[in-house]
């Protein structure tokens, strides 16, 4: 199965992942700040900052584009709760 | 006692209240209501506050009442306005005690034009059908807003005060801030001004601490934003409209949401325990300890101070305003049939009283032959918003040399997380529990 390595930088972990896997699971097994509400896309809570290797993360659903609008999000940022991982290494650090 | 009768009397007079110059309140009194959100006591009831500001070419109605008290606030509003000439509806806030009458206010000024956060927005389908207002809808944030005719609203966006569609709006002509929860307190009282009312102070304290404190980030950042205005009043949707010394109710909320140490960059350890046969205890010793030695260094990078409590020690509530100050927290229980102790979960069920999201959080214990205790709380600090960089030591019944050193490093390692000075790591999420 492809991997892909995502480094928190919050707690300066990187962990070595297997291609499909969310950003929020990740973050929730290594005890890193990325913090959730619903864990469906809609509160906006699990909001992170995608340092680097954005485009190592499957593209934003509509539903998860149209939360990011609502919420005023910065560029480069995504929902932890949606984001899944395709490959490649990724920076990322809660907001 | 005859005064709070006659106030009561006065409370069915139907008029809306002149606040300033084409500015009236016309919300709702709740004199007999005892407890708010299930999380408040209400000794003085409340009001639901709404007010109805008048331009050259419109009115706007700033936010309106509890379901059930809708007539009265109808009818306050019929008293200065007609429904056709309402052209602008604010909504600061949209729990039930400030939205109940607002689908009927849409419906009743056809040519309204309803103006939410944009985090309000997509929960507004919660309270109805948006599809009704189709199009009559507009989210803003900080730096909107909207004419009146020769005056105009606009919007300050304050999030998480407290929920996370809260704003204020700001009517600058005659220096009045419409600050929906925030600044508010649970106090009915009919003379509506400060200047004129009962001592409310009690309330106005004890609200913020039920409804405010567990946000105080969110708090600080909103006073960044109204510190800086020509306040003449504030009108909050519950309690007293602050027209004498608004600033001071500012001023308030500054020191009640400000931290009193943070001084120096220290930063602040808080090991709690608990222990029946002292297992625990001699763990959270160890922990202690490791964390001193890297916090002892007094260098560019900062330190760390470390205290060490026993649970069984005081009731949760001082150790909640500890925790509100703390940067880590590690919390050591033994396992009693199959859970760590009450008093620790007392003491975590207390903490959604402040804010601790994004604190570390770490745990250790004795057991006997299971160990629930140590990851249970660990899931309770992951999902109370805390990041749990470390895994937590488990030792069964009295600690080897090794788990001793465990628990040594485990304090060591959250010392050094705090002065962020861990280590970089490389990990297998298939290594990860
Ligand atoms: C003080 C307070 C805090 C709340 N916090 C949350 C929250 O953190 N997350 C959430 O999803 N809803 C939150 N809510 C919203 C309530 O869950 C919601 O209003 C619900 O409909 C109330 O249900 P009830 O009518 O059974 O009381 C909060 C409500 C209040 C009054
Ligand atoms: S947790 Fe609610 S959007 Fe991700
Ligand atoms: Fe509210
Ligand atoms: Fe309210």
């Amino acid at each position: 199965m492809p991997k892909a390595q995502v480094t928190f930088q919050d707690i300066g972990v990187t962990v070595t992942v297997p291609a499909g896997t969310r950003l929020i699971e990740v973050s929730e097994k290594v005890g890193a700040g990325i913090t959730y509400g619903c864990r469906e896309g809609e509160c906006c809570t699990c909001l992170t900052k995608i340092v680097s290797g954005h485009e190592n993360l499957a593209a934003p659903s509509v539903l998860e584009d149209q939360v990011l609008k609502d919420n005023l999000a910065p560029r480069h940022h995504r929902l932890a709760c949606q984001a899944q991982i395709l490959g490649g290494s990724i920076v990322v650090k809660p907001t | 006692m005859a005064a709070p009768t006659t106030m009561r009397a006065t409370a069915d007079h139907a008029d809306a209240v002149a606040v300033a110059p084409g500015v009236h309140w016309i919300g709702a009194f709740d004199p007999d209501l005892r407890s708010f959100d299930i999380i408040l006591r209400t000794a003085n009831g409340t009001s639901y506050n709404a007010y109805a500001v008048r331009g050259g070419t419109g009115v706007a109605v700033i936010d309106t009442v509890k379901a059930g008290f809708s007539e009265r606030f109808f009818h306050r509003l019929e008293t200065i306005a007609d429904y056709d000439e309402i052209t602008t509806v604010v909504l600061n806030h949209l729990e039930p005690d400030h939205s109940g009458a607002l689908p009927e206010l849409l419906r009743r000024a056809p040519r309204a034009q309803l103006y939410v956060s944009h985090q309000a927005r997509p929960m507004l389908k919660g309270l109805f059908d948006p599809a009704e207002f189709a199009g009559r809808i507009t989210g803003v944030g900080s730096g909107d807003t909207v004419d009146l005719g020769g005056r105009r609203l606009e919007f300050f966006n304050t999030p998480y005060l407290h929920w996370p569609d809260t704003q204020c709006t700001w009517l600058e002509d005659e220096g009045l801030l419409f600050s929906g929860d925030f600044l508010g307190c649970h106090y009915c009282d009919t003379r509506l001004f400060n200047d004129a009312v009962g001592d409310f102070r009690f309330s106005f304290d004890y609200y913020y601490a039920h409804i405010m404190r567990p946000f105080r980030a969110h708090v600080r950042s909103a006073l960044d934003l109204i510190e800086p205005l020509l306040l003449r009043a504030i009108l909050p949707a519950h309690g007293p409209v602050l027209r004498e010394d608004p600033r001071d109710y500012v001023r308030r909320y500054r020191a009640l949401s400000g931290s009193g140490l943070h001084r120096n960059q220290v930063k602040t350890l808080a090991i709690f325990y608990i222990s029946a046969y002292g297992a625990t205890r001699r763990m959270a010793e160890a922990v202690a300890a490791g964390a001193e030695t890297a916090a002892g260094d007094n260098d560019a990078t900062g330190a760390v101070r470390v205290s060490l409590y026993d649970i069984e020690g005081s009731e949760p509530q001082p150790f909640v305003d500890l925790i509100e100050e703390a940067d880590a927290l590690i919390i050591g229980s033994p396992t009693i049939n199959g859970d760590a102790v009450k008093p620790v979960w007392d003491l975590l069920s207390s903490l959604t009283m402040v804010d601790v999201k994004g604190k570390l959080g770490a745990a250790f214990g004795s057991y006997g032959w299971s160990g629930e205790a140590v990851p249970m709380i660990e899931d309770r600090l992951r999902r109370l918003k805390l990041r749990v960089p470390v895994q937590g030591i488990k030792a069964q019944l009295s600690p080897t040399p090794e788990e001793f050193a465990a628990c040594h490093s485990l304090g060591r390692d959250i010392a050094l997380h705090l002065l962020g000075r861990a280590e970089a790591r490389v990990i297998d999420m298939a290594s990860l529990a």
